[in-house]
Formats: structure tokens, sequence, C-alpha cells
């Protein structure tokens, strides 16, 4: 009985054993894979960005990074305490550490401080007996070789916050501590990024690695080259000194960025592994707003610069001819309205500009009355369509986050936004790129490179190779005009520059290229009826803004600017720019 | 000493070969201790695997060992005469321990099981496994069999207090394994198949109670966890999950000693004690298990054999409880690591690491082995 009861049991233990191992040996043997083997994402070397000629704009550079294992660390806020009085942390050093612990997989270094100077690393060396858990890893950082002289443009890196990345991209940035933010860098995240890699590892039960079974190799993000020249870059950050402003040029054959500048300007490495809380509040609080980009997202009324496409539509549209004058008494009025209208010359020189004004001279000389009258012929909502043909009013596509748009109003805009109905007086300020009209340097740029060659504009890019792979420009504006309007538009946009009384006369003197252009004259401030601008009286930050858009040579242009330079009293400020760019250029060696 | 020199002479008389003649002497049953000395061997080969290569804990168990062996020839000297006579002291004193632990008793992780002398420390509860068949197999054998109610009524209550005793140690295990042997007397002695039936009947009954009021909540989960390991992955059910893995892992032919992954990198917990047997299945397969299989059948054919041949009422009653102690430990451990019974922490015989479990279960070999090298000498007595 017992000896029965004995072999039945062992019989059907032997027989548990049997269906463990032989029967679901397959279910096993992957259950204890899953179990021995983690897999591991190994990073990718992010993509190198170089200027047209090669130059190194934004690289990868080892550095040494200070990184606590919390499990490792026998206590963990003494530990942090300690290194705060060796290394002087910050309260966001310690912030931005507690907030990548809360991503690591548990075991691994969590990185405290990035860029360990020398003395630094000597000073961890020495006390390492007391900094449990506390470790040095060499890394790779993204450092930015031209320091603020790209800020905007490229925009920077920074370590990966809670919101940056959303739940579907997470399983791409494991093992990824930086992600673009803004600039270029944000915007081509994607192609900078590269694939991760991924090793197989054996662990142990505490996920401590023992081996590497097998590796997938990273792929490396792609090289992002510019169109942008360096050279350039330095000449017009020079030429805006101290000017808070943008400037943009262009490459008229393929929209290519070949410049832009936004000034004040900031250093973007200050970003990549963590601003001071202070240093932030800085910047981010200054008056001078150096965060912002104001190459595409400064917005100011485009003035007299869209006198030249205003000019161009009169004439398409036949409401103008080449040779319609208009006298220039100093002011303009409408019928039945006692309002002047007044010219800016009313101010410099007590009369009007002539008796007689035709187009180009009105485009020399930045006639208001002239553009007045055209103004009230186009109507509100044409001289809109004409503007928007430009692209005012309308993103250009650059290949930056955040662009802004302007505002390009008519009489359906109005009643959208504003909620009331347009009249007639508030089509003579638009006319002359006042009123509610904003632009960004950017879209006067676009506008001019449609200018430039005869109506077409390609979407401005900054970059014009992926990895060796040109980007093809892509078309955006096409404006069409029999060639006597653009030839008539152009001299007066060349005399602009060349004719005693054109309105940049100034920076004629030693030219040895062509150069049509346009200077402008934002008002901050509205001026009442009578008064007069003082420019002594008002405060900087009310004093009118001025634009510079040209391009050169004028037959066959390489290159279109925008100039913008905030407050500094007219147009006069933002051609000395213009010309210094021009220079190197038109002379540069290619 | 008189009857020694008897028994000796009575064995040259019967001119057995030299051989069998001094296994005789030394009071040796081969069948048994062959079997006992391939597993021992073999299990210090899987401990050292399990171990994670620890010379140190190789060598404790060596120790461990040394001593079992010494203690199974000290044991199997004695003859079975006397061990009936010693049977009750031994068990009032194994009694008054367990009573000692429950007050005075020290221990680890929630369980008071141990008691220290200053030099040396012990658990009571694992001299009661050899007390209990002991005691029971001494009271049954005072009466005629099979036994009345009354002596059934006495046998079931010195199965119980002790059992009771450890139970609340708490000691699920070990209670469980030391109620088996007594119970196991009891059956030897014969009882009536309706006892037996209202027994398994009380049992069903009592599971009830013995859920709310006695069971801790450990304990609970364990019978819990058995039943879906998957509800509680990291807890409680990790070490059936890991275990089941690692046996399942094995295969027909194993992985290699000292290559099991689920063994090498810690993911079997306990697998040099309670769970060695997956270490072994991991490392050796299904053809090492079928081997430890037929070394446990060949040792519990034996007993079976010595138990059948017991000559007194008290030899049969004692060894057919010790048999069946040994058999119940061994079902207990495969059965709980290989997932079909709640884990109790049972170690497997012969083969765990830990040296009191050794030494009492050398002891109950000592005794079978008493037991079976006395036959000719109690038939010449007679």
């Amino acid at each position: 009985m017992l000896a029965a009861l004995m072999v039945l049991v062992m019989i059907g233990l032997l027989y548990r054993y049997f269906s463990l191992q032989v029967i679901q040996n397959e279910e096993f043997r992957a259950q204890s894979d899953r179990n021995r083997i983690a897999v591991r994402t190994v990073a990718p070397t992010r993509g190198v960005i170089v200027d047209r000629s090669g130059n190194l704009l934004a690289v990868n550079q080892p550095s040494f990074t200070l990184a606590i294992t919390p499990e490792r660390a026998e206590d963990l806020d003494n530990v942090l305490i300690k290194l705060s009085d060796l290394l002087g942390l910050t309260e966001t050093d310690i912030e931005l550490f507690k907030e990548a612990r809360k991503r690591r997989r548990p075991l691994s270094p969590v990185p405290l401080k990035y860029r360990l100077t020398d003395e630094e690393l000597a000073v961890i060396a020495v006390n390492k007996h007391v900094l449990s858990g506390v470790s040095v890893l060499s890394e790779l950082t993204r450092h930015y070789p031209e320091g603020d002289l790209l800020g905007h443009a490229l925009g920077y890196v920074g370590r990966i916050g809670i919101d940056d990345v959303d739940e579907s991209e997470k399983a791409a940035y494991r093992g990824i501590s930086h992600i673009g933010k803004v600039g270029l860098e944000a915007y081509y995240e994607d192609v900078l990024r590269g694939g991760l890699g991924v090793s197989r590892v054996e662990t142990n039960a505490r996920g401590v690695e023992l081996d590497v079974i097998d590796r997938i190799e990273p792929v490396p993000g792609a090289e992002l080259t510019l169109h942008l020249d360096i050279e350039l870059q330095r000449v017009a950050a020079a030429a805006m000194g101290d000017m808070r402003g943008a400037v943009v040029a262009l490459d008229p054959r393929t929209g290519g960025v070949l410049s832009a500048v936004s000034s004040p300007r900031y250093d973007p490495n200050k970003f990549v592994n963590g601003i001071s809380f202070s240093d932030y509040a800085e910047l981010r609080d200054s008056r001078d707003a150096p965060l912002l980009n104001r190459v595409i997202q400064g917005q100011y009324p485009p003035a007299s610069t869209i006198k030249p496409m205003l000019g161009l539509a009169g004439l398409n549209r036949d409401l103008i001819t080449i040779d319609t004058t208009i006298p220039d008494p100093g002011y303009y009025q409408l019928p039945g309205d006692p309002r002047r209208y007044r010219d800016w010359i009313l101010r410099v020189r007590g009369t009007g500009h002539a008796e007689e004004m035709n187009l180009r001279d009105s485009i020399a000389q930045s006639c208001d009355v002239y553009f007045y009258e055209l103004a009230n012929r186009l109507g509100i909502d044409a001289l809109a369509e004409s503007l928007d043909d430009f692209g005012i009013g309308s993103v250009t596509g650059v290949d930056l986050p955040s662009e802004k748009r302007g505002i390009l109003p008519s009489s359906e805009w109005k009643r959208r936004v504003i909620g009331s109905s347009w009249y007639g007086g508030e089509t003579l300020i638009v006319g002359i790129g006042q009123g509610y009209m904003l632009a960004t340097p950017m879209q006067l740029a676009v506008a001019t490179t449609a200018l430039a060659t005869r109506g077409t504009a390609f979407k401005p890019t900054f970059v014009a190779a992926v990895d060796g792979t040109s980007v093809e420009p892509e078309p955006l504006l096409n404006v069409s005009a029999e060639t006597a309007y653009w030839d008539e538009v152009f001299a007066g946009m060349v005399d602009t520059v060349s004719s005693v009384r054109g309105t940049a006369f100034g920076m004629r003197s030693g030219l040895t290229y062509s150069v049509a252009g346009k200077t402008g004259t934002a008002q901050v401030v509205g001026i009442a009826q009578d008064a007069t601008y003082d420019e002594e009286a008002l405060s900087e930050y009310q004093r009118n803004h001025g634009w510079f858009i040209a391009f050169a040579p004028v037959e066959n242009p390489e290159i279109v600017l925008a100039v913008l330079t905030e407050n500094s009293g007219g147009g006069s400020s933002a051609y000395p720019v213009a010309r210094a760019m021009l220079d190197y250029w038109m002379s540069r060696d290619e | 000493m008189s009857n020694d020199f008897a028994r000796v002479a009575e064995v040259s008389s019967r001119e057995l070969g030299a051989r069998v003649r001094l296994l005789q002497v030394l009071h040796i049953d081969l069948w048994l201790v062959v079997p006992l000395l391939v597993l021992i061997v073999g299990g210090l080969f899987v401990l050292y695997s399990a171990s994670g290569q620890s010379d140190v804990m190789l060598n404790a168990q060596i120790r461990n060992i040394l001593v079992a062996m010494t203690v199974l020839l000290i044991t199997a000297q004695f003859r079975v005469e006397t061990l009936r006579g010693v049977s009750p002291y031994i068990f009032a004193l194994a009694t008054l321990l367990l009573v000692a632990v429950a007050f005075f008793g020290v221990g680890a992780k929630g369980a008071q099981r141990w008691l220290s002398l200053g030099f040396i420390r012990f658990q009571p509860s694992e001299v009661m496994k050899v007390a209990m068949p002991l005691a029971l197999a001494w009271w049954l054998s005072k009466k005629a069999l099979p036994p009345d109610l009354r002596s059934l009524a006495m046998a079931f209550a010195m199965v119980a207090v002790p059992s009771g005793l450890i139970l609340q140690q708490p000691d699920l295990g070990t209670s469980l394994l030391v109620a088996t042997s007594g119970l196991a007397a009891i059956y030897m002695a014969g009882i009536q198949w309706r006892y037996i039936f209202s027994m398994i009947a009380l049992a069903l009954v009592s599971i009830w109670p013995a859920w709310v009021f006695v069971l801790k909540d450990y304990q609970k989960q364990r019978v819990l966890t058995l039943f879906n390991p998957e509800s509680d992955r990291l807890g409680a059910g990790w070490n059936i999950i890991q275990s089941k893995t690692a046996i399942g892992s094995g295969g027909w032919e194993g992985l290699g000693w000292t290559r099991g992954s689920q063994a090498q990198l810690d993911f079997l917990p306990e697998g040099h004690t309670d769970f060695i047997i997956a270490v072994l299945a991991e490392e050796f397969g299904f053809r090492g298990v079928l081997l430890l299989f037929l070394i446990y059948a060949v040792i519990l054919g034996r007993g079976l054999v010595i138990t059948w041949r017991a000559q007194s009422s008290f030899a049969r009653m004692l060894a057919g409880a010790l048999v069946a102690t040994f058999f119940f430990g061994l079902v207990v451990n495969l059965g709980m690591v290989s997932g079909l019974l709640p884990v109790v922490g049972v170690p497997l015989p012969m083969v765990s690491y830990g040296g009191t479990a050794m030494v009492s279960m050398m002891i109950a070999f000592g005794l079978l082995m008493a037991i079976s090298t006395e036959r000719p000498v109690t038939r010449a007595m007679r």
C-alpha cells in the first residue's frame, strides 16, 4: 500500500519534471533568455554642422562628466552636499540631476555636472574616498566653436527635460541625454540625432552587465552643410556692433541663407549642459530680448521697403504708368477729409519732394505722397493681395522653428481680428508700410528676392546639404510683371543708392558693383497730427527702426539683403551694415 | 557488552564471508550507504555550482557531511531494544526544548526556531524529527495492535503537541514533516481504515479554521502564489517562476555544470538550499533529474525492505515512519520547486546546503541501519 503510493507519487513528480524540461523546454529557454539578456541602447554621435566652406559650427567634444550612481552612494544627500561644497553646484544642477534620475534605469550613473575642468577633476580625485557612488564619465558634448556668432541660427541642444519627448518617441531617445531645443538643432533634430545602436548584454538578477553578446552599431547623425558663410556672418555681426536688430542675407538663386544675425546675440554653449538660473533669468528678462531670434520672430512695420512692390502692383493693374506723376506738396489729403497725411520729407525740408513725382523718383526718394495716392487707387484689398504675392503676412517656411508670420491687414482681416470695418485713411498708412502691417526681416528678404529675380523666390533654407546630398530649392513665390515694369522699379531702387536724392546715397561712395536697394523708417510710436518727431525727446526704445533691403549685382543678383536696426532712427543706420556685407560678398574669391 | 560478543560469535559461527561479517559488525547496510554516498558526492558538485563556485560553502558542507556520516555510524551501533528504551526520554527532552524555543528561542526573518546554548545553536525541531517516530513507535508497540481508541488518542496528542509548537515558530515545513513521521507510525500500527477516512474528513473540515486562525500571512501568500505565480511576479511568485524557468530551460541534456544562467546569474533564489534541485535540473537536464530520482528510489526501496523485514513491531513502525518522513520531505521539496506545492521551506534531502537537516537525516538512516543489521541477532536471541 505504502510502496504503491510512493511509486505513484514519484512517477507523478518525475512526469512533472519531464513536462517542464522536455515538453515545455522551448518556452522556458525563452523565459531564461529574457531574464539573462538585456538590450542596452548605444547612443549615436550627433551630426555636425558646417558652413558652406566646411567650417565647423556645431561639433561634439569629448568632455568629462561628474555622475552619481544613486544605488552605490551610501548617503546620497550627504554626497550632494559635499559635492556642492567642493565644486559649487547650483540648485539647477541638483534639480536637473533629480529629474534625470527619474529617467534612468537602476544602477546606471546619473549625470550631475558636465564639462569638468582640470581643477574640478583634481578635486574629485582627491576627495574620492568620501564620495561614494561618484564617478567621472567621459562622453561627447555638443560645442559651438563660434559661440554667440551663430546662437540664434544654430540654437542649441540641452538636457532632455520631462516634456521634451512624448511617449511615442521615448524609444528613440533611450540612452541619449541631449535634444535640440531651439534653432537648427531643434528643426533638424531627427536628422542630427542619428539612430540608436543596440547591444545585447548578459546581466545578472541585479542588472549588472557581465558580458556583451552582440552589438549593432549606432548610426551617426547626418552632417548638415549650411548655405551660411561664416565670414559673411562675422562681417554682419561686426557691422551691427551694439545695435539691436536683424540681418539676413539670401542667395536669390537658391533661397539659401548666407547669413542671419539677430542682435543682441547669446552664446548657445551656455545652454548645452544646463544654464544657471540667474544667467537664464538675465537673458530672459533683458529688455533687449537677446533670446528672440529677430530674423524670424521680430515683427516690425516694413515701412517704405514695400514701395517697390506696390509700384509694381500699380503698374500691373494699370492704375499708374511709368510716366504717371503726382504732385507732392508734403502731405496728402483724401477728398472730403481735412486730415493731412504727411510726407516724411516735410519734417526734413519743410516742403514736399517735388511738383511732379514719378514712380522711379518716388522709390528712390521714398516719396510718401506718391504711395498714399497709389494706395488709395489700389484700395486695401488689392493692396493686400499684391503684397501677399510677395509673401508678406505668411511664414516663409524657413527651416527654423517658431517663425512668426507678421500681419498683412485687409478689410477682411480687420473685421475678423479687430472687429470693425476698414476706413480709407488706414489704406494710406498701410500704403507706406505702417499701421497694422508687420513683417519679419526674413519675410522682407524673401520679398526682396522676388524683386531681385524678377518674380521667383525660393523658400529660404539654412541647410544646403544633408550628409552631402544637396537639398533641392523649393519654389515659394512667383510674381509676374512686364519686363519694363521690373526695369522701372529696379531703376528706382538703383537710384536709391546712386542718385544724389536717393535715400541711401550715403552708401554709394566707392561702390565697385551695382546695387539696388530701398530704405525704410518704421515708426515705433504714432506721431500726432501736427506734432513733430523729435528724436532727442523720445526715449531710446521709442525711436524709429531703420530698414534697408538690397540686392547685388542688379542684373543677375548673387545676394539679397534685409537689414533692420531697432530704434536707430531710420534707414541710414541700416545701409552701412548692408554695404559692409556686400563689399565682402562681392569681393570674395570663389 | 556480553550481548555484543554473543552477536559477533553468532555471526562468525554462520561462516559468512569476511566482508559481510565486517559490515555486519559495523552495522553498515550497503544498500543504504552506497546510494547515500553517491547522492552526497553528486550533491557536492551541484552545491559548488549553485553557490557560485564558493570554496567556503563547499568546505562547510563537507564538514557537515563528515559530522553527519559519523553520527550515522554511531547511531547504527545502537541496539533496537536500547533505542526503544530511551525513546520516551528523547521525546520528552525534545518537547521540552520546543517549549524552551517558544520562550527563549532566537531566530531570524520573523521566525523563532533556534535555541542557543552559548557554544552551539541548534533547532530542537530537527531533534523532534527523530524523536517523534521513536516515541510513537515506542508508545504503540507497548499496546496490543491494532491500537485501541484510547492509545490512539494518546498517540495523536503526542503528534499534535510538538507539531503545534513547531508550527507556531512558525515553521510550516518542519511541522508537516514531524506530523507526517508521527502519523506514519500510527499508520504502521495498523490503524483501521475507518479511522483513516475520518481523519481525512477531519483534515478537510479543519482547512478553513486553519486558514483563518493558524496560518500566518506569508504562509497563506505562498499557498495563493502557488495557484497563480504570475499574480506577484516580483514578490512571492518570483521564486516559483524562476525555479520553473531554471528547470524548464535545462531541457534533456542541461546547460552544463556551472553553466546554468538562472543559477549563475542569481535569478534563482535559495539555489544552494531549498531550490537546489532547480540548479541540478538546469545544468544537468532531465537526465540528471532522472538519475537523482533513481538514487532516491533505491534509498526508499531499501527503506521499505528494511521495514518489511523488521522483526519487532517497534522496529517496523519506526522504520516505516522514518521512510515515510524521508519520502514526504522529498516529495514536498520536489513538488514545491517545480511549482506543484506551496513553498514551505523543506530542503532536498542530502543535497541542500545545511548541517542540522543533514545530521537529523543521518540519524534517521542510522536508525534504519540499526534495524536492518540487527535481524540475525534478534532471531538468535529468541
